[in-house]
């Protein structure tokens, strides 16, 4: 006896959804996942509880035992934060001990909360509830304002790559609902975002208590015109990260029913799908095209980043778990020798000597660690020199592999720049890591100058006149502004405009540009990374003549190594070099495509074009981040003029200078 | 100041059975179905002998249906392993073989009852006795037998607090136990599925579903249910607040009144401690209605029911999970 719903088996995928039929012409709602991090006395339990509580999430029975308990503990109100602290070990203690998911769903969205514990093995558990994240709330509470924890949450969102981050200022109501408090709390933490790769920042004054801001708005801060913070959970744009342009899809199961078919199991890791797409299959290196991406439902004209699929192929090519199937036009480094950011998990610190196992998408190979290229303080941010890592460290690796492996670097694709570690004694994930690119060279290690090249028989004497007195004369200290970003992102753009504002001012200045010195200078180098690097190497070494003339020089290149630009930080004393990341997603760029480069690109005229299909490694911890998405031209020069001020290469006061205006 | 009211005041009003959507553009129902047949096939994949364990409840029938999916064109390549406690409604039982014979799946069943004739359990005393706690030896001696190194299940993290820390691969020592102190991270995709024999892992591809989502890709795929998730007609006892049907393994006791009722079933397991829910919801938009409502009522209300039914369900975890 059953009821009459047409079984899957015996019917279209269109006639099984009955519904459908039924004309609710509204789109689907879709899925935010979102982490939330703050300590024990932030007030995350509560908040957590009360959008539970107020989207109406929480079932009678749950909700009858928290009014039982906040009795049974004399609160005399309803303690939303019973609703979360799950585990009763963790309730008597008052603390929550791993990441735990919560779910709610209004009628625009669902959402999967990942809430993670601020305080004990706080790296490791928001490494693991940030992974999946599209948002994060750093909770701050606004009578303590941003603390040392309130800053590594910051950092670790932007380890991680998640594109929003909520700062929810909390306990308003014990500051009395007070404008300045949250103001001063939003500038602080917002000078300190700064350094960050944090897309987009968001502020919002809440009372997670009294429900001020949470789900309704305020009438006790008339002065906040802002969105509440649930209305801006709903609003936020979900799925803007992901990538849709390089398709990877790493074989997970061979589906074989008969001797005539062979489907390849996957999911698209990012890019799009469609038959008659010339692919290679990594790291073996065979080439085919996709004669169908099937699925139980009947075959799709494409497949897009996080769709679950059969690929079958126009070619008996020898296919199997662990390899990658990609676009033949669009190909994924292939090596062994990794440069990766890690959080180490394990409770035996890492072993320089030991073997590891290193499962990335779905593939499983032996890898060690060659170098652990430096440590970085969650806290401060500085880079340490370390040789080993210990459990809630994060640190920089170069990691070798007995196989090569396809991969992208994580800020491109988190599906195929991600990986874990496993200790093949014990089987435990002991490492979480994002892949920067391939270890193309001796990484550089923490606080040393590379060596520069000298011709024989030279000796090096001291500058005729000492910079010192260059810089006493001009009124101003001598700095390299290094600007990179895509082309298109905007470089030139501001380096231009802040250099008219400094020679008007009454500055010294000079600008050097990417497209300059390859007239003459590096008329003979080409785009490969070597000769970008030799490119690089010069205008570094040019750039640093100018600086010995006390001048503020501006440099634009796209510059998308990481370790060229660090070869250029590196010839500067320390507080002289700020780089400056230009940023704009590569759709931006390739609307303005001031150049035309990215339409050559896609006419198939171009190749290697950075961020097309050569590779950007962004800066990790850049003095400066300039989102021309966001702000306009002025606003960024102003504030670059500003941080010359703050770093004391600008003086206090606009220069009074001899030549001045 | 004038922003716009958020959704959450204005519930339902396009709840039931959302469609597909097209573009590149994937509705939540979409994502969790394409993160669960991941979760499959990585099962399939990093294990040599999985299986799943099939209660005859929705989550299980929709655990099937996903596992279909996954495997298509091909069969489900791990068996269906049914604990049959002898205290099934029989409408379980019924569909559970109709369901295997038509999936083409491998089904596998063990009884409580040969657990108990084998003197590895003791059947409680008095009248209508639980079988909800025995059928934990009975699974764990099928999954030695089988050598089974996972076994997936329905278990989802809303279903109570404890759970809302489970992992998609939950480790399992030798004796079938769960330490949640000694749980692996699980980051991005990326499952760790390496154990040292004699290990099990229990592996969970509906994690991230909520009961709402199961009703709504329920209705959206068109899965066939028992007729006991839909209101009917049905002869009932009262007992300690439940509401259980009359069955020949559930008699009614002295001093209790049977009558009929209109009811249906939000979980399926023994006839003798499934709590049933006064409904008159008999279609699935009825049913996806109820369970947002229910949800969304004022707070205060039908505790008692509620309040059964989640330490019946809580009984049935500790039990089969």
């Amino acid at each position: 006896m059953t009821v009459a719903a047409p079984s899957p088996a015996e019917t279209t995928p269109d006639a099984a959804a009955p519904a459908a039929a039924a004309g609710h012409a509204a789109p689907e709602p879709d899925l935010l996942r979102f982490t939330t991090a703050g300590s024990v006395d932030d007030g995350k339990s509560t908040l957590i509880g009360r959008l539970l509580y107020e989207t109406g999430s929480v079932p009678e029975d749950q909700l009858e035992a928290v009014r039982a308990a906040s009795d049974r503990r004399g609160e005399g109100y309803l303690n939303l934060a019973l609703l979360t602290d799950g585990l009763r070990a963790e309730r008597e203690q008052n603390i929550t001990i791993d990441v735990a998911y919560r779910y709610f769903a209004t009628a625009r969205r669902r959402f999967i909360i990942a809430d993670t514990p601020g305080h004990l093995q706080y790296t490791r558990n928001m490494v693991t509830g940030a992974s999946t994240a599209e948002l994060a709330i750093v909770l701050v509470d606004a009578r303590k304002g941003v603390l040392t924890q309130s800053r590594r949450h910051g950092f670790l969102s932007s380890l991680l790559g998640i594109p929003h981050v909520v700062v929810a200022v909390n306990k308003m109501d014990l500051v009395d609902f007070a404008e300045d408090v949250f103001r001063a709390i939003e500038a602080d933490y917002r000078d300190f975002a700064e350094r960050l790769e944090v897309p987009s920042l968001t502020f919002i004054p809440v009372s997670a208590l009294l429900g001020d801001n949470v789900v309704e708005k305020s009438a006790r801060m008339p002065w906040y015109d802002g969105p509440t913070l649930l209305h801006h959970l709903e609003g936020v744009n979900v799925g803007a990260g992901r990538n849709l342009v390089d398709f990877r899809f790493p074989v997970q199961y061979v589906v074989r029913p008969h001797q005539d078919f062979r489907g390849f199991a996957g999911r698209v890791a990012s890019g799009t799908v469609g038959p008659g797409e010339e692919v290679v299959i990594l790291p073996g290196g065979q080439a085919s095209r996709v004669r169908s991406v099937e699925t139980a439902d009947g075959p799709l004209d494409e497949a897009v980043a996080g769709d679950s699929v059969l690929l079958t192929l126009e070619d008996e090519v020898d296919v199997s778990r662990g390899d990658m199937i990609v676009r033949r036009r669009n190909l994924p480094t292939v090596a062994t020798r990794i440069d990766a950011l890690a959080c180490w998990m394990g409770e035996r610190p890492l072993d320089p000597a030991a073997e590891y196992l290193m499962m990335h998408a779905t593939r499983t190979v032996k890898a060690f660690v060659a170098e652990v290229v430096y440590r970085i303080d969650v806290d401060t941010l500085h880079r340490e020199a370390s040789s080993t890592l210990e459990m809630n460290d994060i640190g920089r690796l170069e990691l070798v592999t007995a196989q090569p492996l396809a991969f992208d670097p994580y800020a491109r694709s988190h599906a195929t720049g991600s990986f874990i570690l496993v200790d093949p004694r014990t089987h435990a994930t002991v490492a979480a890591g994002m892949i920067r690119g391939e270890a193309r060279e001796a990484p550089v290690p923490a606080g040393d100058a590379p060596a520069r090249p000298v011709s024989p028989a030279v000796t090096w004497e001291e500058w005729n006149i000492p910079r010192a007195e260059r810089e006493a004369r001009n009124g101003h200290g001598a700095a390299v502004l290094w600007f990179t970003g895509l082309s298109g992102a905007g470089k030139s753009t501001l380096a231009r405009a802040l250099e008219r504002e400094l020679f008007a001012a009454g500055c010294q200045t000079m600008l050097l540009d990417g497209d300059q010195v390859r007239h003459g200078l590096c008329g003979d180098l080409g785009f490969s990374p070597e000769e970008r690097a030799e490119n690089l190497r010069r205008a570094g070494e040019a750039a640093r003549l100018f600086f010995e003339q006390g001048s503020i020089v501006l440099c634009t290149f796209v510059s998308p190594y990481a370790a060229d630009r660090e070869r250029v930080r590196a010839l500067l004393p320390a507080g002289r070099f700020l780089e400056v990341h230009v940023r704009a997603r590569v759709e931006t760029c390739a609307a303005r495509d001031p150049k035309g480069l990215y339409a050559r690109a896609a006419r198939g005229e171009l190749q290697g074009l950075t961020g097309v299909d050569a590779p950007y490694e962004a800066p990790e911890a850049p003095e400066v981040v300039a989102d021309t998405e966001d702000a306009g031209v002025e606003a960024i020069v102003a504030a670059l003029v500003r941080r010359l001020r703050e770093e004391g290469i600008l003086p206090a006061n606009p220069p009074s200078h001899p030549r001045g205006t | 100041m004038d922003s716009e009211p958020s959704s959450a005041t204005q519930p339902a009003a396009e709840l039931p059975v959302p469609p597909r959507t097209g573009g590149v553009r994937r509705g939540h129902l979409a994502q969790l179905e394409s993160e669960a047949i991941y979760v499959m096939r990585e099962t399939a994949a990093q294990f040599e002998r999985p299986v799943l364990l099939f209660s005859g409840g929705k989550d299980s029938i929709t655990m099937v249906h996903l596992a279909r999916k996954a495997f298509w064109p091909a069969r489900i390549p791990f068996p269906l392993l049914h604990i049959d406690t002898g205290h099934n409604f029989p409408e379980t039982l019924e569909f559970r073989d109709r369901l295997a014979a038509s999936v083409g799946a491998e089904l596998v069943v063990r009884t409580v009852q040969a657990s108990i004739d084998a003197g590895r359990c003791v059947e409680e005393p008095g009248p209508n006795p639980s079988r909800n706690g025995l059928q934990t030896v009975t699974l764990l001696d099928a999954l030695r037998e089988l050598k089974a190194d996972a076994a997936l299940g329905g278990g989802r993290r809303d279903e109570e607090k404890a759970r809302a820390k489970e992992r998609f691969f939950s480790h399992r020592d030798r004796f079938g136990q769960w330490d949640p102190r000694n749980q692996r991270p699980e980051m991005w995709n990326l499952f760790n599925g390496r154990r040292h024999p004699g290990e099990q892992f229990r592996v969970f591809p509906l994690s991230n579903w909520t009961e709402l989502d199961v009703w709504q890709y329920v209705g959206r795929e068109g899965i066939d249910l028992p007729s006991l998730y839909y209101s009917h007609e049905r002869e009932v006892v009262e007992r300690d607040g439940m509401i259980l049907a009359v069955d020949r393994h559930n008699a009614v006791l002295p001093g209790e009144r049977a009558e009929v009722r209109r009811v249906r079933c939000r979980t399926v397991g023994d006839v003798t401690c499934t709590g049933l829910w006064e409904s008159a919801a008999s279609t699935l938009e009825e049913i996806v209605l109820e369970v947002a409502g229910a949800r969304r009522a004022e707070r205060g209300g039908r505790g008692d029911d509620r309040r059964s039914e989640a330490a019946m369900e809580d009984r049935k975890k500790q039990g089969y999970f």
